[in-house]
């Protein structure tokens, strides 16, 4: 056999210049941030000639009240951004919201927790929290045991979960409202809503276990490579299941923050907020594959969808055509992606 | 089998392995034995029990039978991580890696250092993954995204992975299988210092040149049975392969003696961006044309441009003397060219159909009577080309993806024949199959050739092109170097050729 | 030869077991209630499921060929509120095929950003489900819509009438039912459908127009939604803007239960009937127990995931899954 002199040949491994793939990492982290930017200026602009109110789009109050507005949907958005890195999907958060409103909202009208006055609340809190991690619960160990797709397991939870709602109060609506409760969530610290906090403070804790924690990073492991995963010895099975109970009490904990204040909830509240969630992790950078996004991205993408709703109805637009445009801007967000993602490689027609 | 002069203490021994499926005695009584600095091959046939060996020796599988001995001390081992704890590590065939994590974070997957309250300790992490990373001497830091590196790299890093724990033993699995010649000399100096430090390497691989290059012993299995351990030093490619299938594999060269018809193809000037350029050649009818080259030479990617799966953005391509447009597979079809592809998993076969089904594909929509597909119209293509291919299933209804390779394989090239192409395009035509079934495809090919087929045939396996083809044509870097008739090549000669050294100034 | 019996009895249950569990689940609720199998309420069950299966169907098509369809259900509230408008605008006979030429395009429109952009169709069919319903509130002001003359049109025929005494929702449903399920199984488009959903590159190597394909599958799928948007505006002759709600999900359980693989590539037209047939019946057998109607989603919930359970059990040999 011919010996091949290595260095008569010329090797074609060429790795990208690390300047050119951190530009490329920041342009693919701060889209979200600087489509805001965009949205901000438009509205501001469009408002000058358009608002059907006097008052500036840009106005703190306004912003804050946002901030406020986006939490609920935020705060599963968030925990949906864990799932999807970990390479699964919840459809099911709406009826966990739903069920967890329900607990909290009934728990306070027992007789012996009436009987401990305010003491009640810290224990109606826990009681929702606890049936949302238990309702995760059961969806991680249905997708780690059974090994069926997270996306029907969650499906069926999503029609199950909501049964348990209707069961527990028929289609009545679940009433009850606490004015201590009521002053609690609308109370203000250093000028943001105590559901604000709640959404900065999740965003801050899920970013910092992501981030920083083993657990974390097996969970980016797990959603990029799972077969490689397992075959380091990862417990595929545990981080699963813990992250589906991190997102069922999220979802428990969006609904204690909101139904606090409004003190009713409908059987049907919740409905489709599986799809708004995923439409701002989406938004926020997530692969649909899993092992790549970020929690701030989706605290981004959260916020974007809110400007919007806002922004539409500052310049005088419908309230109806706010689907229309999240939806349209979802679907070119994809698009572009893909566009940003394929520049310069040469790619087969299929 | 044989005297060995080395370190006799071996320090990982599998003895009287015998593990049965349902219906299948997998291993027979297999022995291995490998010494402390010491490269040992381990050859066979696909289906010789190669994989289900290494299997048992991972913890995969639980042997029925038989001892596994780490420096002489039986053990049982029950799971991948129990064997990587017994310091027996395995460099996969198909990179396990996360490409979204870091260099540092995948080489210490499922084990990365802890500090309290489930942290990451960054430090260590960052640490030990830069001394282990100075002992490869490789270019690339520990925060390096896994997914920016190349191929070559990312096996580094599959390497260096095998040496945060101390290993007795590293399997290489096909290691080469996706390297350029470049990246293999690298490979061949890291296997050369686990050797120097006295760490015993199992090496698997169909490619006869490179296990007379780096091994030490040759141990040989076949239909799940022990066949022999020589001695590299000792033996040639003829032995080797009679152990390997019971006889020996003709790769002969072997020009057509019959006369060649007209130019079906002509390709000049063809270009495609930085993929290739100026390409020019042409094959007769009755003639089998071979690409030869590195990985990435190109020569894919014309294959795919003829198939119209990729846009030319210079040339001309003329079939039968006329100059053609290709935009789409469908194109290629109906001027008569057919592509048996490189990746018969991914892009030739729809694994989850049966055989009838996949082979009838491309002309589905012509098969019908009224409005329905004609399932009798069908079934005789099917057995046309299973009695004139001799493919081994038990019947059209079989799941293409329960075959074996080579009838896959088949399969794939039956699917193409019965197209009646003017021009067949193989790519790879034998990757991935056993030596016996490689010899039939070998055959299949010079056949179509003399019943008066165009023939190209891609390979990256130099005794391959030198059999089957009546012309060689050498690529190197996107660029046809050279020409070669089956009379005046060398091996030298194509070896020069494909690393783009210019003939004439060549040595 | 123990092994052989056992593996034809999985191989039969992993092939047949949707069946199977169909007939048992028949048997036990007609042995617990015999009016569960009088022929009035089986008729009952078919017409209430009609409008849910024909847009099964249509799904069943997109699923095989790899992707999913989460737009439908808006999909449908938006041919019910546009035939119902034009209805009153410009009469019924010129109301249906305008509906059918908008819902098509819809169709179109996915199938386009999917077959041919190659966008990936979860998230393309999310923002659609969005869009199309602003696209429906825009349309309708946001009010419901109703037809002014209830009693005088021939409109309601579709939802209303019956043939020989055979509702005709059904019988659209079971024709529908007859003519895709050839389609799928017999024509090339439906092997081509299978091909480009089991191995897309595979099926663009061997000269398939992948793109095209997919994109017929959503026209099929856009066909079938305007079907059943024709069938629920006939039957109620008014309707809400979210008539459709939630449909996308329930649709899509019923392909599961029917044995589609998400993946792609698997599936049949008359499994999908079955899982239509076995929702309905669950809903309407707990009804006659006596059960709300949300117990049926805690029953769903159940039976889905068990059903998939079972399939993926049988391919791999064991119950529990082997994830650590």
């Amino acid at each position: 056999m011919t010996d091949v002199t290595p260095d008569k040949i010329v090797s074609p491994v060429k790795e990208d210049t690390p300047v050119a793939l951190q530009r490329r990492k920041l342009i693919a982290q701060g889209a979200i941030w600087a489509f805001i930017v965009v949205e901000l200026i438009f509205f501001s602009v469009a408002g000058e000639y358009l608002s059907v109110s006097d008052k500036a789009f840009m106005d703190f109050e306004n912003m804050l009240l946002l901030l406020k507005q986006s939490a609920p949907i935020g705060i599963i958005a968030l925990g949906m951004t864990i799932i999807m890195i970990n390479g699964n999907i919840d459809l099911s958060v709406g009826a966990t919201y739903a069920l967890a409103a329900i607990v909290l909202l009934d728990s306070m009208t027992w007789p012996w927790m009436q009987a401990l006055g305010d003491s009640a609340i810290p224990l109606a809190w826990g009681l929702a929290l606890l049936t949302g991690m238990a309702l995760g619960a059961i969806n991680g160990l249905l997708v780690w045991k059974t090994g069926v797709d997270a996306f029907i397991v969650t499906l069926g939870s999503m029609l199950g979960f909501r049964g348990l709602v209707f069961m527990y109060n028929g289609e009545q609506p679940t009433s009850h409202l606490n004015w201590t409760l009521v002053d609690f969530a609308e109370a203000r610290f250093l000028g943001l809503h105590t559901a604000t906090w709640f959404l900065l403070g999740v965003a801050l804790l899920l970013w910092l276990l992501m981030t920083r924690t083993v657990h974390g990073r097996n969970a980016y492991a797990i959603g990029n490579n799972r077969e490689a995963a397992v075959n380091a010895g990862i417990r595929v099975g545990p981080h699963m299941m813990i992250n589906f109970m991190i997102i069922g009490f999220l979802a428990a904990l969006s609904a204690v923050v909101f139904y606090s204040e409004s003190g009713s909830v409908n059987p049907n509240d919740g409905m489709l907020f599986e799809l708004w969630a995923i439409t701002a992790v989406v938004l926020g950078g997530t692969k649909l594959t899993g092992g790549y996004g970020s929690v701030v991205a989706t605290l981004g993408g959260v916020i974007a969808i809110q400007l919007l709703r806002k922004g539409l109805g500052h310049i005088g637009a419908d309230t109806q055509t706010v689907n229309l445009v999240i939806g349209l801007i979802l679907i070119a967000v994809l698009f572009l992606d893909r566009q940003l993602n394929r520049k310069g490689k040469q790619e087969l027609r299929t | 089998m044989t005297d060995d002069v080395r370190d006799p203490r071996p320090v990982l021994r599998l003895e009287g392995i015998v593990k049965t499926f349902p219906g299948v005695r997998a291993l027979d009584g297999v022995a291995l034995s490998v010494l402390a600095g010491e490269v040992h091959a381990l050859m066979g046939e696909n289906g010789a029990g190669k994989s289900t060996l290494m299997k048992v020796l991972g913890g995969l599988h639980q042997p029925d039978e038989g001892t596994i001995y780490i420096a002489e001390r039986p053990v049982k081992m029950t799971s991948p991580m129990h064997a990587k704890a017994e310091g027996v590590v395995f460099i996969h065939q198909e990179l396990s890696l996360a490409d979204e994590l870091t260099v540092a974070e995948n080489i210490f997957l499922g084990a990365l250092p802890r500090k309290s309250l489930g942290r990451v300790d960054w430090a260590r992490l960052y640490g030990d993954t830069d001394r282990i990373l100075s002992r490869l001497n490789v270019g690339f830091d520990a925060k390096t995204r896994v997914g920016d590196l190349s191929i070559a790299n990312q096996q580094m890093v599959e390497i260096a992975r095998a040496l945060t724990v101390d290993p007795r033993a590293v399997i290489f699995d096909e290691p080469t299988a996706s390297l350029t010649d470049a990246e293999k000399v690298v490979l061949f100096e890291v296997i050369a210092d686990l050797q120097a430090r006295g760490v015993g390497v199992i090496y698997i691989s169909h490619r006869m040149e490179e296990i007379f290059r780096i091994t030490d012993r040759i141990t040989v299995l076949r239909d799940g049975q022990y066949r022999g351990t020589l001695n590299t030093a000792e033996t040639n490619e003829e032995e080797v392969t009679q152990l390997m299938i019971g006889r020996s594999l003709d790769l002969s060269r072997n020009a057509s003696h019959h006369e060649l018809g007209e130019i079906a193809l002509e390709v000049r000037g063809l270009s495609c961006g930085k993929l290739f350029h100026d390409v020019d050649f042409h094959v007769r009818r009755g003639e089998v044309l071979g690409f030869y080259g590195l990985v990435g030479a190109g020569r894919t990617e014309i294959a795919e441009t003829l198939f119209g799966l990729r846009e030319p953005s210079a040339g001309e391509i003329l079939l039968n003397g006329e100059s053609v447009r290709i935009a789409s597979p469908q194109d290629a079809i109906a001027r008569g060219i057919s592509l048996v592809p490189e990746d018969r998993k991914g892009q030739g076969l729809v694994l989850g159909m049966n055989c009838r089904d996949n082979m009838t594909l491309p002309q589905v929509g012509a098969l019908r009577s009224g409005p329905f597909v004609s399932g009798g119209a069908e079934v005789e293509i099917f057995d046309k080309y299973h009695k004139k291919l001799d493919i081994r299933t038990p019947g059209w209804r079989q799941t293409v993806g329960n075959l074996s390779g080579g009838n896959q394989q088949k399969i794939v090239i039956g699917k193409w024949l019965s197209m009646h192409p003017e021009v067949l395009i193989v790519d790879e035509p034998t990757r991935g199959i056993d030596v016996g079934s490689k010899s039939e495809i070998h055959n299949l090919i010079r056949d179509l050739a003399a019943q008066g087929y165009a023939v190209i045939v891609i390979s990256s396996e130099m005794p391959e092109v030198l059999h089957v083809s009546d012309r060689i044509v050498a690529m190197f870097s996107g660029q046809v170097m050279r020409t070669f008739t089956s009379e005046e090549v060398t091996e030298d000669s194509l070896i020069q050729a494909i690393s783009g050294i210019e003939p004439g100034r060549a040595a | 030869m123990a092994d052989m019996t056992r593996e034809r009895i999985g191989g039969l249950l992993a092939r047949q077991g949707i069946l199977i569990a169909f007939v048992a689940f028949m048997i036990v609720f007609a042995l617990a209630n015999p009016r569960f199998i009088a022929v009035d309420n089986i008729l009952g069950v078919v017409r209430s499921t009609a409008i849910l299966g024909v847009i099964a169907l249509g799904v069943t098509f997109v699923v095989i060929g790899g992707n999913l369809d989460l737009s439908v259900g808006s999909m449908m509230s938006f041919s019910t509120i546009v035939v119902l408008d034009l209805h009153d605008k410009i009469g019924p006979a010129l109301a249906i095929p305008a509906m059918f030429a908008l819902t098509l395009g819809l169709g179109a429109f996915i199938g386009f950003l999917v077959g041919y952009l190659k966008l990936n169709s979860l998230i393309v069919t999310l923002g659609m489900l969005s869009a199309i319903h602003g696209l429906t509130l825009t349309w309708s002001g946001g009010k419901n819509m109703d037809i002014a003359d209830k009693e005088g049109t021939w409109f309601s025929v579709f939802g209303q009438g019956s043939v020989l005494g055979l509702p005709v929702p059904i019988l659209i449903f079971a024709l529908l039912a007859v003519v895709l399920s050839l389609l799928l199984s017999r024509t090339p488009f439906g092997r081509k459908v299978y091909a480009v959903g089991g191995n897309g590159t595979a099926a663009v190597f061997s000269g398939i127009p992948r793109a095209r394909v997919v994109f017929l599958t959503y026209l099929v799928s856009s066909g079938c939604v305007a079907v059943a948007g024709l069938l629920q505006a006939s039957r109620s002759l008014g309707s809400q803007n979210t008539v459709g709600q939630g449909l996308e999900l329930e649709v899509l359980a019923a392909v599961i239960l029917g044995g589609a693989s998400l993946l792609g590539g698997s599936g049949t037209v008359f499994k999908t009937v079955i899982g239509v047939l076995i929702l309905g019946f669950i809903q309407n057998g707990l009804l006659l127990m006596g059960l709300a109607f949300y117990v049926q989603y805690v029953v769903t919930w159940v039976i889905i995931v068990l059903a998939v359970w079972l399939d993926v059990a049988a391919k791999r040999g064991r119950l529990l899954s082997p994830i650590a």
